[in-house]
């Protein structure tokens, strides 16, 4: 039932982690990110291999919470506890790691794992209006930029800068493209596969090969939806879900919202179309447009987050959405109190159901999660019940 | 011909019929240890009670946590839905249900048309909970039923602790200390009164409001969350059943 292409993104785990051993032992450096405000076109132009290795498993937490509290976002925790357990080759592989100044948490977490590796911290300011706001990120992408060249020994000109843009925006073209497809009623994709495709890919060695193998993915539903071949039926409530990101291991939440019979159209977060909602300006200098888009993130560390609240409108719409459902690692603050404005927005502007769920990676709270969402798709309105 | 609805509690399972026009029968059972077990008996004592057969039912609806576990029912439907759907039975006028059972307590808000617009739910710790009172009442030697008559009338002591294990400790204390069993059973309420407010405002309490669950069979209960919210909290004798009797009525 699933698009048969899904089946070589799921082998992307399994290819991936030998494809980065085989680079090492190649000489390819790699650089190790943990956000989406990281410019990863920098990387790129010093020839570099760029990985993701936010952590989205309950795995390797137990060993985390030795050195970290308890009473921190599992995120923070399942990253840090990657990287003392050497249980991900992609941290083991990874020759300078990339962080950067978003929450207090990572932030303080930075602190310990900068001793793991040679690492680099990226101070974003804590607001993205203003003159002052984009100069003192600017530097940061040049402080960035000498610090790659220093470590690898290489030479990042304006012109590898270009290509990497390129190359990026194409990479951002495509995913956003993937999940324009779910915008059709009904959904050709699952909101599972839609996340799945897109994290997978964050572990591609080579851009290209998963740009392509993206194209194809695209081209094989497109042919689905041609045949009336639809992952939903018309009827099933289409969610839109936003808040902190999930990435394979963590999906618990849309995991559940799909099993209790909705479609999961859009997804908000950073591990979704936020990333990819803006390109990067291929005319301007690089390090400028490198710095304009990536200030531009709507995420909850920032302040005014507004921009966020407008993403939500947008998909909202384009995506034909009956609720949204807007999930908060524990200890976040920054989402969590936001939640309550996104939550009044949805309502009152939008007039849609709304539903918060505060949990972490374990399945302690299964239960208790599916009651909730059950209520809540029973709240939605559907054709059958009118 | 009659729709039935089962709610299986953490503490108690319930049961009701509904004719099409009103609710006709009801039945209550500790749950035990096995939801199917007390489901059948419920649905056995429900045919009794209306002089029903088998073949006459409608539909049999399931809700509570241990909807899953009933082979025999339908449907499974939240207990949100059931208790919304049972309040604007009982009364159209009803626009927020306070619901505190065995081992949880959720806050639910209609519209005019008896939808459920909104609803927050604690069942992920055990104050403001039936269980908490539970717990209390055997700290103190006396049957959970006693507390109300016990507290009603007295200034509360002070328990600090949200957590029903350290609230515990704290009434142990408490008695050894020389405080009067009235005084610890008023804290008591007081506590769980106090949490339900908290639960409650988050969502907004809109006139009228309705107070369900086994907890709100503490008549001092309801009139500590009237003052506490500064509206009048109704009960009725089908308290606890609200959910069964919601459950029925969707399953028509």
């Amino acid at each position: 039932m699933r698009p048969k292409i899904m089946e070589e993104v799921e082998a992307l785990r399994g290819i991936n982690s030998v494809a980065i051993k085989e680079a090492h032992e190649a000489g390819r450096k790699v650089v190790g990110q943990y956000c989406v405000f990281s410019p990863q076109e920098i990387a790129l132009a010093a020839d570099a291999i760029s990985v993701s290795l936010c952590g989205t498993t309950q795995e390797p937490i137990e060993e985390a919470e030795k050195e970290l509290p308890r009473n921190l976002c599992p995120l923070i925790k399942s990253s840090y506890g990657f990287a003392i357990t050497d249980k991900c080759p992609y941290f083991y592989f990874s020759d300078v790691l990339l962080a950067e100044t978003t929450c207090d948490g990572k932030k303080k977490m930075y602190e310990l794992m900068g001793k793991l590796k040679p690492m680099h911290v990226m101070n974003l300011p804590q607001t993205s209006k203003g003159e002052d706001a984009l100069e003192m990120w600017k530097n940061e992408m040049v402080k960035f930029k000498e610090f790659l060249e220093k470590e690898l020994d290489v030479e990042i000109t304006d012109e590898k800068l270009k290509d990497a843009i390129k190359l990026m925006n194409k990479e951002r073209d495509v995913q956003k493209r993937l999940h324009k497809l779910n915008a059709h009623k009904p959904a050709p994709l699952t909101g599972m596969d839609l996340m799945l495709a897109q994290w997978l890919k964050g572990f591609n060695i080579d851009k290209e090969a998963g740009i392509e193998l993206l194209e194809r993915l695209i081209d094989e539903v497109e042919e689905r939806m041609e045949k009336g071949i639809y992952a939903f039926d018309e009827n099933a409530p289409r969610i839109l879900l936003t808040g902190t990101p999930i990435g394979s291991g963590s999906e618990k939440v849309l995991k559940i919202l799909e099993e209790s019979g909705a479609s999961v159209v859009a997804l908000e977060n950073c591990t979704g179309y936020k990333g990819l909602d803006i390109m990067v300006d291929e005319d301007k200098d690089p390090i400028t447009a490198l710095a304009e888009k990536y200030l531009s993130t709507p995420c909850s560390c920032m302040t005014p987050n507004n921009d966020r609240l407008d993403l939500i409108k947008r998909l909202a719409e384009e995506y034909q959405v009956d609720g949204v459902v807007d999930l908060t690692w524990q200890a976040c603050h920054t989402y969590n109190v936001e939640s309550f404005t996104v939550r009044n927005f949805v309502r009152d502007e939008l007039g849609l159901p709304f539903l918060q769920i505060e949990t972490d990676y374990s399945d302690s709270d299964i239960g208790q999660i599916k009651v909730r969402v059950e209520a809540f798709l029973e709240t939605i309105p559907t054709p059958a019940k009118a | 011909m009659i729709s039935i609805g089962i709610d299986i509690g953490s503490v108690a399972a319930k049961a009701a019929a509904f004719n099409g026009e009103k609710i006709i029968a009801t039945a209550i059972s500790p749950t035990g240890w096995s939801p199917k077990e007390v489901g059948e008996k419920l649905l056995k004592e429900i045919l009794e009670k209306t002089n029903t057969t088998k073949e006459n039912i409608k539909t049999i609806i399931g809700t509570g946590y241990g909807r899953v576990s009933l082979p025999f029912i339908n449907k499974a439907v939240t207990e949100i839905s059931c208790h919304g759907k049972g309040a604007f039975y009982l009364d159209p006028e009803i626009r927020t249900v306070i619901d505190i059972g065995g081992q949880d307590s959720k806050v639910i808000k209609l519209n005019s048309h008896g939808q459920v617009v909104d609803f927050l739910m604690n069942d992920k710790c055990a104050a403001g909970t039936g269980r908490f009172l539970q717990v209390m009442a055997n700290a103190l030697a006396v049957d959970v039923g006693e507390l109300s008559d016990l507290a009603t009338g007295v200034e509360p002591a002070n328990i600090s602790s949200m957590c029903t294990v350290f609230a515990e400790s704290e009434v142990v204390s408490l008695v050894a200390e020389g405080t009067s069993k009235e005084a610890i059973a008023s804290g008591l309420l007081h506590s769980v009164c106090n949490k339900t407010y908290s639960l409650a405002s988050r969502v907004g309490v809109e006139n009228k409001v309705f107070f369900s669950g086994g907890v709100s069979r503490n008549k001092l209960m309801g009139d500590l969350l009237s003052e506490k919210l500064g509206i009048e909290v109704i009960s009725s004798k089908e308290s606890p059943y609200l959910g069964a009797i919601g459950a029925a009525i969707i399953g028509w």
